[in-house]
């Protein structure tokens, strides 16, 4: 994890479903969030992803790149071009900055999410990563089995 | 027209003088409190985590099983009002909400998220959340409207300890209008009384009936002479000059295939006939009575070819010049 590093990008097809999965799960009831004829009227051609959705997956694709451990410290984000459904949103990242501490490293790194019109998100997050000997290994995936057990 | 641009003027004016007044009653709502002790509607639960994680496709273990985490990035999911309604809001907050509303922007789009997570928070905490309106930005024009953005700051708690602060940024605007298709101009109703004369305008020929019995001329077109009472007749090719006999200037109501405003002249021909048009090539508000105008033909789209008459060119020093 060195300052330059780039994230491999993620491509996050944006949905219906997930646009109002979204704002359902963030208690996000705004009719521009599910509501085409409404969103309409206000303006946008059709109904696009809620903000908390948006902070969700920058928070999900930084943490799927750090790992289980990595703790999320800070997430800062400006929304763009809107994600409507249908298009397809980017994600890609570059770490700029790289604190050593005693049992990890703290990373700043910038996020950017385009979409077909354009940037949706520009953001900053701020991720420690525990380091490999101070912290005792990660539990293992649940296996669906187990999953269905519990 | 000199009465309606300086009601207009003045109305510009009374805009501005509100628009000032507005930002300074806006403005005057930062650093009040905009939701005080707020509480979470539900305890952070295993359930409403589950649900966020299918909807984000997040499969990280740490948001499952007997030690889980709620995902950092909920953190504001667990202050939403829903479709209950926000607990803690103030009046403050609700007055400046209402008084952007009046203004038009009714409205309103998130634009920034800043959350510093303290520490996680897991499956029975119970939130409680206090916020302060920090900022209310000038007037803004957007692609989506013109627009205020007002920035909050919301302290959240689980118990006695700060696990984390959310900044939030909307922006409440007016909606711009989105550009509609323009309707095409309407159809000609074209019957056997007067399908010789759109037939002529299809060829850039301004046809006038003329009775075959007393060589009364007659427009618009119709199936007897009002001098004779004979129904035969034949035309004559107009030689497209004349003059603004009468006009009106048309404001409102807008039809949908025209540009208010817009001058509806009544022409009268050189042969002695007269006839409804549009005088194009100068604005609406030079178009005078006695005006010379000569006749010229205009495609509107693939179907519809109309007469129309041009502003002729006015020699120095005339009435009617154009400055």
């Amino acid at each position: 994890m060195r300052p330059g590093d780039t994230l491999p990008p993620v491509e996050i097809p944006v949905t219906r479903t997930l646009v109002v999965a979204g704002a359902i799960a963030s208690r996000d009831y705004q009719d521009v969030h599910h509501d085409p004829e409404l969103a309409r009227q206000k303006g946008s051609p059709d109904i696009f992803m809620n903000i908390l959705t948006t902070n969700g997956l920058v928070g999900r694709y930084i943490t799927d790149h750090f790992g289980p451990r990595a703790v999320l410290r800070k997430v800062a984000i400006r929304l763009g071009a809107p994600n409507h459904p249908g298009d397809t949103m980017v994600l890609t990242a570059t770490i700029e900055e790289v604190t050593e501490e005693t049992d990890g490293a703290t990373a700043t790194v910038r996020v950017v999410g385009d979409n077909a019109i354009g940037r949706h998100v520009t953001g900053t997050v701020t991720v420690t990563v525990p380091t490999a000997s101070t912290v005792p290994p990660a539990p293992a995936l649940p296996t669906p089995s187990s999953e269905e057990a519990g | 027209m000199e009465t309606v641009e300086t009601a207009d003027e003045e109305q510009h004016r009374e805009d501005l003088g509100d628009q000032e007044d507005l930002e300074k009653r806006l403005k005057a709502y930062e650093g009040r409190a905009s939701a005080v002790a707020g509480a979470g509607k539900d305890p952070v639960n295993a359930p409403m985590i589950r649900h966020w994680c299918e909807a984000m496709g997040d499969t990280n273990p740490a948001y499952t099983g007997p030690d889980a985490i709620a995902p950092p990035t909920m953190l504001q999911a667990w202050t939403m009002g829903g479709l209950s309604g926000h607990t803690g809001r103030t009046e403050a907050y609700d007055d400046l909400l209402s008084l952007l509303d009046e203004a038009g922007c009714t409205s309103v789009v998130a634009t920034d998220c800043e959350q510093e997570y303290v520490r996680p928070l897991r499956p029975g905490d119970e939130i409680t959340f206090d916020t302060v309106i920090e900022s209310v930005s000038e007037r803004k024009r957007t692609k989506l409207g013109t627009g205020y953005f007002v920035t909050t700051r919301m302290n959240i708690r689980a118990g006695e300890d700060l696990v984390g602060t959310h900044r939030f940024r909307i922006l409440k605007y007016a909606p711009a209008r989105r550009p509609e298709k323009k309707p095409p101009r309407p159809r000609p109703v074209v019957n056997r009384d007067n399908a010789g004369f759109w037939d002529g305008a299809s060829r850039h020929r301004l046809l006038i009936q003329r009775c075959a019995d007393c060589a009364t001329l007659r427009f618009p077109w119709l199936p007897g002479c009002a001098s004779c009472g004979s129904p035969d007749w034949d035309t004559v090719e107009a030689t497209g000059e004349g003059t603004v006999y009468s006009y009106v200037v048309m404001h409102h109501p807008p039809f949908p295939a025209f540009d208010p405003p817009y001058a509806v002249a009544l022409i009268e021909l050189t042969e002695g006939v007269r006839m409804i048009s549009n005088v194009v090539g100068i604005p609406h508000d030079q178009v005078r009575v006695g005006r010379p105008v000569r006749l010229e033909f205009q495609r509107f789209d693939e179907e519809l070819v109309l007469p129309v008459f041009r502003a002729a060119e006015e020699p120095e020093g005339s009435p009617y010049a154009t400055r």
